[in-house]
This record gives structure tokens, sequence and C-alpha cells, in this order.
């Protein structure tokens, strides 16, 4: 479980985050959901340490980052993977020895175990016959599937996406939902996914955090996101035509009725 | 003001740099693959630029310099002390500064703006110890062999003057390159050459390394280090000049 208390961030006397309170549960896929500018990758950014929040506290079941030691810190990003926007694979290395490294960095198992896992990993996204490749020989979205077999090489028990959709096609980008879906079940890891694609929302949002702005406007998951009473929410939800054409349908079935 | 902070930023970037590696196999296989490609993929262009400059050399003090009255050793004794104690150390670090220096900042830059350096910081890894640590061992490991490689083919080079422009004596030329021989002088290119080296690959791995941006960033940062490093092996140069002399 990770849980951010007061979380407050500016640059430069702007601020960027304000007040940002939330609990993110293990097993489940918690969205974090906003228009580009509102904020989502600096909470992101603060909640794996990659940037230090003003004020608050990023607590990892019950282990407050921040105040955490160097050691206990490095440990504790041990149990961390990230999927990042671009991928962000080593190009000068092959596939299999992406999955490798974090691997050959921090297991002590022998070559053939860690070949083993690797192949294991690349077998989950369904990648098994592009471990020889390099990052720049495939596609986007088979980057995206290197990145998850990557990211959980090592057993993470925390799982980080900033917006692992984007630039894939909506099939490729239910296939990637589907696997970290999939996956933070058959693991019991806590994912955090940033995203502003609503198909995303619809279909994975077990828990989700709308942030507009920098300040936390709405919490809920996706059974209540399309019957919210949140105008900021409406706005960001509604902006698509298409579902714009669910909200219509659905208030023309609740009025027949 | 700004070049203080950036000279504060550099070395806390090399106190992160100097670390204990995480995993040596790891470090030495990085380090291997640095040589390779910092050092051996050098020797080529080291070749031909020293060859070339060696046989420029001779011919302009044969053309301007020998005359009557000066000995018939002037030729081969002036080549020989201007590249061991300038150009093989040196000029042809600066000429290191633009091929290697160019190369480690958009490398590094590159993997900047790509993420790359921030999984490995998610990863628990310590990026500036696993990127830098091993372009600056694998730098100042080559160079010694890179300054051998420049004296050796600026000696070729001055000889194919006389035994294929035909524009003095090869008697002449090596008695000159010979005549009154200070050993201390190869020994000074080396120390030069090893500081030079450190310069090169730090100076340009802070400027990839402190990329924000994009694209242009990375190529913004590229300039930097060749220009930085070029101008800081210039003022070394003349710093430990005085010091060795």
């Amino acid at each position: 479980m990770i849980e951010l208390r007061n979380i407050h961030k500016s640059f430069d006397g702007k601020t960027v985050l304000q007040d940002i309170n939330a609990t993110f549960e293990n097993g489940k896929t918690n969205l974090i959901i906003g228009q580009s500018g509102s904020g989502k990758t600096v909470l992101m950014n603060c909640i794996v340490g990659l940037l230090e929040p003003d004020e608050g506290e990023v607590y990892y079941d019950g282990r407050s980052f921040f105040k955490m030691g160097k050691k206990e810190k490095k440990d504790i990003r041990r149990e961390m993977g990230m999927i990042f926007q671009s991928g962000a694979l080593f190009d000068s290395l092959s596939v299999l020895q992406n999955v490798m490294f974090p691997l050959d960095m921090f297991s002590r198992d022998t070559y053939n175990d860690k070949v083993k896992r690797a192949k294991f990993c690349l077998d989950r996204v369904n990648l098994s016959e592009a471990s020889d490749r390099y990052p720049a020989e495939i596609s986007g979205g088979m980057q995206k599937r290197v990145a998850i077999a990557r990211a959980i090489a090592l057993n993470p028990k925390y799982l980080f996406c900033d917006e692992p959709n984007s630039g894939l096609d909506p099939k490729t980008a239910l296939v990637i939902d589907a696997l970290i879906q999939d996956i933070t079940k058959e693991f019991n890891i806590t994912t955090i996914i940033n995203t502003h694609d609503m198909n995303s929302v619809m279909a994975i949002g077990e828990k989700i955090l709308y942030i507009h702005q920098g300040e936390k406007e709405w919490e809920g998951d996706k059974e209540k996101i399309l019957t919210a009473k949140n105008k900021k929410l409406n706005d960001f939800v509604f902006a698509s035509d298409l579902f714009k054409k669910i909200k219509d349908i659905e208030t023309i079935s609740s009025s027949q009725k | 003001m700004k070049q203080l902070a950036q000279f504060g930023e550099y070395l806390i970037l090399m106190k992160r740099t100097f670390a204990r590696p995480e995993r040596f196999r790891m470090f030495f296989k990085q380090y291997i693959r640095e040589i390779e490609k910092l050092g051996v993929d050098s020797i080529g262009i080291v070749l031909i630029i020293s060859f070339f400059i060696g046989a420029v050399i001779t011919v302009q003090i044969k053309v301007n310099i020998e005359s009557a009255w000066m000995p018939r050793w002037t030729v081969g004794y002036v080549t020989r002390e201007i590249l061991l104690l300038e150009f093989s150390s040196a000029i042809m670090c600066l000429i290191l500064a633009g091929k290697v220096g160019s190369n480690i900042a958009s490398e590094l830059g590159t993997m900047r703006v790509t993420q790359q350096v921030d999984a490995l910081e998610i990863m628990g890894v310590n990026s500036a110890n696993y990127l830098i640590l091993p372009k600056i061992l694998s730098m100042v490991t080559m160079i010694p062999i890179l300054v051998s490689f420049s004296i050796f083919a600026g000696i070729i080079g001055a000889f194919s003057t006389s035994w294929f422009g035909g524009i003095m004596s090869a008697t002449d030329l090596e008695y000159g390159l010979q005549y009154s021989f200070v050993e201390r002088f190869v020994w000074i290119s080396y120390i030069k050459s090893f500081f030079f080296a450190f310069i090169i690959a730090s100076v340009s791995a802070f400027f990839g390394y402190s990329v924000k941006g994009g694209s242009i960033a990375v190529g913004k940062a590229s300039t930097n280090a060749v220009v930085s490093s070029s101008v800081l092996i210039l003022f070394s140069d003349l710093i430990l000049n005085l010091l060795l002399a």
C-alpha cells in the first residue's frame, strides 16, 4: 500500500501540486488521471522519489520514503518497477539483456537462472521471439511490453506506469492495459498508472484519482466516474464525442425508465 | 555566478561518480565496452591526423627554418620536440575532445531525455557511477596508448617526407630525431595526457548528464562539452607546462 499525505510541490514559486492526499491499495490498478499539465507526472515523480516534495510524505507500507536512510531507500527501490512514457529501454542492450539488467545488477542468482527468469518475463508479455532484437528494431507497443517485462523481473511490490499507452493504437493500448491489470492481480502488486486515456480508465480503473491544476478534485472508481457530479471531472471525462454520446444514451434511457 | 554554480554541480556529480560500483562485474563489462568505443575506435583518426601533421611539421620546418648556417639535424630535432611536447599530448587531446567529447555528451544527453537515466535511478542504480566512471577510467587507460600511437605515426609521417617527397635525407632526419633526446619529455607528454583525458571524459559527461529538455538541448550540450573541454585543455596545458618544464 502506498499513502500520500499533504503533498505540496512548486517550481520557481509556481505551485504544481497542492495538498494531495491519497491511498493506493495493493492488488489494484490505481489510476491518476487529469489533463496534460495538471501535475500527474510531477506527482508520480514525487511518489517514486525522482523529485522531493516541498511538503508532505509518501509512505510505502507505512515506511516514510523521504525519511529513509540511503540504504533503506536503495532497498525499497529494488521493490519498485517503472514503465516510462518513452519505454526508456537501454538502446545498447538487446531485449533479453534489457530484461536481465536489473537481475544482473541486484540478483545473486546464477547466469542460467537469470536468463530463465528474463525469458519467463518476456514470455509473460508474449515477446519471447524478440529476445535477440534491439529496442530500435521493435515497435512502440513491443517496447512497452519489454518495459513491463523489465519492470517485473525482480518481482516488484510496487509498479508505476507513466502514460503507458501514449503513442499506441487503441488495440495495442488495450493489450497493454490488460497486461498491466493481469500482472497486478497475479503478483499482488500496488500499481499506480498515470493516464489521460479514458479508454484505459474505463477498462482498468479500479481506483481513480482525478487531479485538476495540481489539486485532488475527485476520487472514485470506473463505476462512479460517469455519474459523478463534479463539473471539472465531467468536463474532462466527457471531452470526447464518444463519452458524450454514452452520457446522452444513459440520460435518455434513465428518463425513459 | 552561473559558472560558479555549474562548477559546484560538476563537483557534486564527480562525488557521485567516484563511488564504489554496485556490481564490479557489470562495471567491468561497461569499462571494456567504453575502452572499445572511446579508445580503440579513436586509434584510426589519431593515426591519420598524427601521420599528416608529422609530415607537415617536417616540410614546414625544412622550408622555413633550415638555412646554410643551421645544422642538418635541426628539422628532425624540432619535429620530435613538437610531437613529444605539444602535438601528441595537447593537440591530439583537443582533437579527441571533438570526437570523444561530443560522443559522450550526446550519448548521456540522449539517455537523459529518453528517461534511461531515470530508469536506472528508479532501479536503485547510481547512474552517475554506472555511466560516467567507466568512461573516465577507460579514457585515462587508453590515453597513453593513443599518445604512443600518435608519436609513432607522427615520426612515420616525418620519414615519409624524405622517403616519398625526397625533401631531405632519411639519415639526417633520423639523426635529428635522436639528437639530444630527453626521456623526461615522453613522460611529460603522458602525464599531461592523463589530465586531458580526465577533462575530456568528465566535462563532457557533466554536460551530457545535466541535459534538460529535448534534442536541441542535447545538441547544445554536445557543443558546450567540446568547447569547454577544449578551453580547459588549453588552460591546463599552460599550467602543466609551467609546472613540468
